[in-house]
């Protein structure tokens, strides 16, 4: 750079006898030589941030400025690339404000903006006389950084002492039409900081609105940003400058701006749209920017779903969008905006059901999730099953990442609100077990808390829920993966808790304590040993008590044979337990109990307590039943009643079914007496200070397990080899569950989620492309059986819905508070401003005298039915609008009660003055023309 | 609004960066770092926006353009239009072109506050180049 040189110059006659400096400046890094040095280092960046720093501390202090200057311009640089907090140096970037070097202001205008931030402008006031000066200044390079600095970090102080200069700089004739533009939009953060200047800023704000203003297009962002950032009722009064601007106006950024502006004022006014349909048409029509096109449909995809040629035009812009096969973008906004289709427009969705569907193969992942929230929005009761099947399918063969979001798609989806969409959850169940195949599976949580919610709410999918647990259960492979985990540990929980729907209890209880449940966390161990407790405590049950009722059971059989045979449950259930009174005999029970024991007693030494704890419930439950004689076929002992008093006692414990909770269970709980929940627990402090030691020694205690489990990680590692695996089955022969895929005779424990049927992605898009064909299309077929209940708690609790919310709540913010005042009461609150705005509205006025503008003519024609009814010739329609008015002026009145009630007494008298006038004005009085602008307003809407 | 302008090389280092709101300097570090690792995941051939919510924060998106060794980001809200945003990169890209001539990351390096100062915030405060652009 250029300044290397002039440093060494300048400094050398400036410093004369101050030997430091002139060393310290002849040897001073520029900004080049810092970059290079950092270039070349690459490893030891850190370290050589750290010194030059320290360098650049050193010569910001300097006096001289080109020393100061450099080190500035250093500082800047790294502190934006390299992450470094330089507000300590805004006091030196305010030193350098004053130079008369435009290169040294300008570097000391960037680095205070960078060094001053929201929370430290302690030092900013110094600068305001500078910044004044600046932007006085006629040169456009001195005044662009001025206001730069006012508009990323300005004070309230500082915006407030300014901003007389930034308005006289916004109007002044003379400046540069681009400082203008900056001074116009540098006005927002102003605004913000003073909401008070909002009386002085905008009339010249509104003024810029015209099309003809060089300063639209930054009025038009300022007004933007305004209407999107806050509450948009203030700026209603601007409508017909909107609207104008939109008329007239080719620039597409401003018409965008526009655009935003009136999405937003449409929620408010809904008659605008009347007068926004034709040019928005227009411009869907004949522009070529897609920017442009694309806001169009978002505005009538958002507010204008019943205009009928607006939205059809709309739709087949969308299409021409989701068919742009070049450009990614296109498709992507294309199905961005089908989206924010309200419900009563699917069908504009299911025209491009083909495109949609397709588009989930597409090689973007942005495509593919709008696609997938399009298809997922179509979701009926009535296509539920076919399109969830599908799409799981389809996810086997998506990638990793997008397969799981169709899974979780798939799982929010039916989940909602309570399953609503669920007819058959005996599907549902096994589309969740289903989905626990998929190789890149790794919802694990989502679907525990699924299957146990089901468990708990939906009785009649209970049974289904056993099978899906047994056959999850049973299979070694999966233990593998620890994305299922959690998903067998709701597995093993749903099989102790509901096993008397079990067909083999015992084939179960096998399944948990089979060899490779080692892999599993403690946490999902534990719940396995649980379930091995409540299922052997059933078992004995069933066994002591079907051995009792033996023979009264078979008298009833006999009896009542013919009525059982009418109900089919009874005589499911029947031969159920005729099948479990068959498999529990004494010999199974006695091989089970062994088994517990060989499996368990490792356990009951393991260092995780919840798995120690559990597997010694099980041993004592095994010793104790083991202790007292029932071995023999002989009935008596079962009539003993020790063995009965045991098992009834352990059955009773388990034999409350637990149900879902509800959100407001604990709020519901009494306060128990002498019960202090508030009381101050500052007490405790003091006690916890003293117990210094044994807190210490918890957390060696924790650390000692810790590293247990990592040895214990170490000697087991999740992937053995082949080899170890046959020669444990060899071994533990006993263990191993007899499956298929053991007797096929190979030795290898199958792959977990094989998909071996890999079909070309094309194929399978096809394919669902087919199927979708008729699943999408809503059909209202009876459900073949009755949806079960689902125990639903907190019914009047609201669920957080899913459609998003266009309007905001209008947050009562200052600015939008004093922007009301001006637009609203202005005529009141300050004359000045209401002159520069009838000023501006007469001077319009003559304009459009001159070019007879869409404005003026709907002026004109809403006018005139006023005019007839007044004349007492009044139609319903108008009848209707003048009332819709009324309410309006009501609504109006009622706010300015609630804002300013101490002074509701002198506005509602100024309002019954303002009636008057309005009175006046309708019944042509000329010496009125001068209306005040709301006036303007209300006609337009009309 | 634009929240933020951010232009990075393909490795992750920043090359350029404004944040037209305060960030801290911590908070810039993550915000590119989590950037960056979005970026870096995208093939060429896909689209141009980035769902960014879980980054910058509800109501936020992203448009950026990958050219040769450089990622140009634009951070932006709901009160700007994606496509008008992917212009404007355009034009930002253009007129670093008639600037250095051919340009490429190294200008950005040694040029920094050239960039910052003379190019990005008047483009982005004045709109006189969105302008030059969308005029018909």
């Amino acid at each position: 750079m250029a300044a290397d040189a002039s440093t060494v110059g300048s400094s050398a006659s400036s410093s004369g006898g101050f030997a430091p400096f002139l060393v310290d400046s002849l040897f001073q890094r520029s900004l080049d030589d810092m970059i290079k040095a950092l270039r070349s280092a690459p490893g030891g960046e850190s370290s050589l941030i750290h010194r030059l720093l320290a360098e650049i501390r050193r010569e910001i202090r300097s006096t001289d400025s080109d020393t100061k200057f450099l080190a500035l311009q250093k500082l800047t640089y790294l502190s934006s690339l390299y992450f470094l907090d330089m507000s300590w140096a805004a006091f030196h970037a305010l030193e350098l404000l004053p130079s008369s070097v435009p290169a040294f202001k300008r570097t000391a205008y960037l680095s205070a903006s960078l060094s001053f931030h929201p929370s430290s402008t302690d030092l900013l006031p110094l600068a305001t006389h500078q910044i004044r000066k600046d932007l006085q200044s006629p040169n456009p390079s001195l005044s662009s950084p001025a206001l730069h600095l006012l508009a990323l970090s300005s004070s309230p102080d500082l915006a407030l002492h300014l901003s007389n200069d930034l308005l006289s700089l916004l109007s002044s004739p003379r400046a540069a039409v681009h400082v203008r533009c900056r001074a116009v939009i540098t006005s927002l953060p102003v605004l913000r900081l003073t909401p008070d200047s909002a009386r002085t800023f905008l009339p010249k704000l509104v003024e810029a609105l015209s099309p003809s203003s060089p300063l639209l297009s930054a009025a038009a962002g300022i007004f933007c940003e305004l209407v999107c950032s806050g509450d948009p009722r203030p700026y209603l009064p601007l409508a017909p400058d909107f609207h104008q601007v939109l008329l007239e106006c080719r620039n597409n950024w401003i018409l965008i701006k526009i655009l935003k502006i009136f999405a937003r004022l449409i929620l408010l006014e809904p008659r605008l749209k009347r007068k926004l349909v034709d040019p928005i048409c227009e411009l869907m029509r004949r522009s070529p920017a897609k920017s442009l096109v694309f806001e169009c449909l978002r505005v009538v995809f958002c507010s204008f779903p019943d205009e009928e040629t607006a939205f059809q035009l709309a739709v087949e812009k969308v299409k021409e969008f989701i068919a742009a096969d070049d450009d990614p973008n296109l498709r992507f906004l294309g199905l961005h905006a089908l989206a924010m289709l309200q419900p009563g427009q699917s069908w504009a969705v299911e025209e491009n059901r083909e495109a949609i569907v397709k588009s989930l193969a597409d090689p973007d992942p942005n495509i593919r999730h709008e696609a997938l929230r399009l298809i997922m929005n179509m979701v009926f009761e009535n296509n539920v099953v076919e399109i969830s099947s599908l799409l799981i399918n389809y996810a086997l063969r998506s990638d990793p990442e997008f397969s799981n979001e169709i899974l979780d798609a798939i799982l929010v989806t039916c989940s909602r609100n309570f399953y609503e969409l669920v007819l058959d959850f005996d599907w549902y169940v096994s589309l969740l077990a289903e989905m626990v195949r998929n190789p890149h599976f790794m919802k694990g949580e989502e679907v525990e808390r699924q299957l146990i919610d089901i468990g708990m709410r939906v009785k009649e999918a209970r049974s289904e829920l056993i099978r899906v647990a047994r056959v999850l259960l049973i299979d070694p492979a999966l233990l593998e993966n620890q994305f299922l985990h959690r998903v067998l540990s709701a597995a093993a929980w749903i099989s102790g808790e509901y096993i008397q729907f079990s067909r083999n209890p015992l084939e179960i209880v096998e399944a948990l304590l089979q060899p490779r449940t080692s892999l599993l966390p403690s946490p999902v161990r534990a719940v396995y040993i649980q379930a091995v407790f409540k299922i052997v405590t059933f078992c004995f049950n069933f066994f002591v008590n079907a051995g009792v009722l033996s023979d009264s059971k078979c008298n009833i059989d006999e009896n009542t044979g013919a009525e059982s045979e009418d109900s089919s449950d009874v005589t499911t259930f029947k031969m159920e337990s005729l099948e479990l009174k068959k498999l529990l005999t004494s010999k199974s029970i006695i091989h089970i109990l062994n088994l517990i024991v060989t499996a368990l007693v490792p356990l009951s030494e393991c260092n995780e307590v919840e798995v120690q704890e559990r597997a010694c419930n099980v041993l004592g439950l095994v010793l104790l039943l083991n202790g007292i004689e029932w071995k023999t076929d002989d009935v008596d002992w079962r009539i003993d009643g020790k063995i009965r008093e045991i098992v009834t006692i352990m059955s009773s414990a388990f034999s409350e079914e637990l149900g879902p909770v509800s959100m407001h269970a604990q709020k519901r709980v009494l306060v128990p007496e002498g019960l202090e929940l508030k009381e101050n627990l500052s007490d405790l402090d003091e006690i916890l200070r003293n117990n210094d030691v044994p807190s210490s020694l918890s957390i060696s205690f924790s650390s000692r397990i810790h590293s247990h489990n990592e040895d214990k990680e170490e000697s087991e590692p999740a992937t053995e080899s082949t080899s170890l695996l046959a020669e444990h089955r060899k071994q533990h022969e006993l263990y191993y569950l007899p499956t298929d895929k053991d007797e096929s005779g190979s030795n290898e424990h199958p792959r977990e989620n094989d998909v071996t049927n890999a079909v070309s992605s094309e194929k399978t898009t096809n394919d669902l492309l087919k199927l979708t064909d008729q699943s999408l299309v809503s059909r209202l077929t009876k459900p073949a059986k009755p949806r079960p209940t689902v125990v639903k708690l907190d019914e009047g609790v609201d669920l957080p819905s899913s459609s998003s919310k266009y309007v905001r709540e209008p947050t009562g913010d200052l600015l939008s508070g004093a922007v009301r005042d001006v637009l609203f009461y202005g005529d009141e609150t300050s004359p000045t401003i209401q002159n520069t705005l009838s000023e501006n509205y007469t001077q319009r006025k003559a304009n459009e005298t001159s070019t007879i503008s869409n404005v003026d003519s709907l002026l004109k024609d809403s006018s005139s039915p006023r005019e007839r009814e007044i004349g007492s010739s009044s139609s319903r329609k108008n009848k209707h609008h003048s009332q819709g008015k009324e309410r309006n002026r009501n609504t109006r009145k009622n706010e300015t009660k609630e804002e300013k009630g101490n002074r509701s007494s002198a506005r509602s008298s100024h309002h019954h003055g303002k009636h008057k006038l309005k009175q006046r004005v309708e019944s042509g009085d000329p010496s009125l023309a001068k209306a005040p602008q709301t006036q303007a307003i209300q006609d337009f809407l009309l | 609004m634009i929240r933020a302008v951010i232009v990075m090389n393909t490795q992750g280092k920043p090359r350029l960066l404004r944040f037209y709101e305060f960030q801290p300097p911590e908070k810039q570090k993550e915000l590119i770092r989590s950037i960056y690792g979005v970026l870096s995941s995208r093939a060429d051939n896909v689209s141009n926006f980035v769902k960014t919510d879980a980054i910058f924060g509800q109501d936020t998106r992203v448009v950026y353009k990958h050219l040769a060794t450089l990622y140009f980001v634009f951070v932006f809200d709901s009160s700007e239009n994606e496509l008008a945003m992917l212009d404007l990169i355009q034009v930002f890209v253009e007129t670093l072109e008639r600037c250095f001539k051919n340009v490429c990351e190294l200008d950005l390096v040694f040029n920094f506050s050239k960039v910052l100062l003379a190019v990005l915030d008047n483009f982005n405060l004045c709109n006189w180049l969105k302008k030059l652009l969308f005029d018909n």
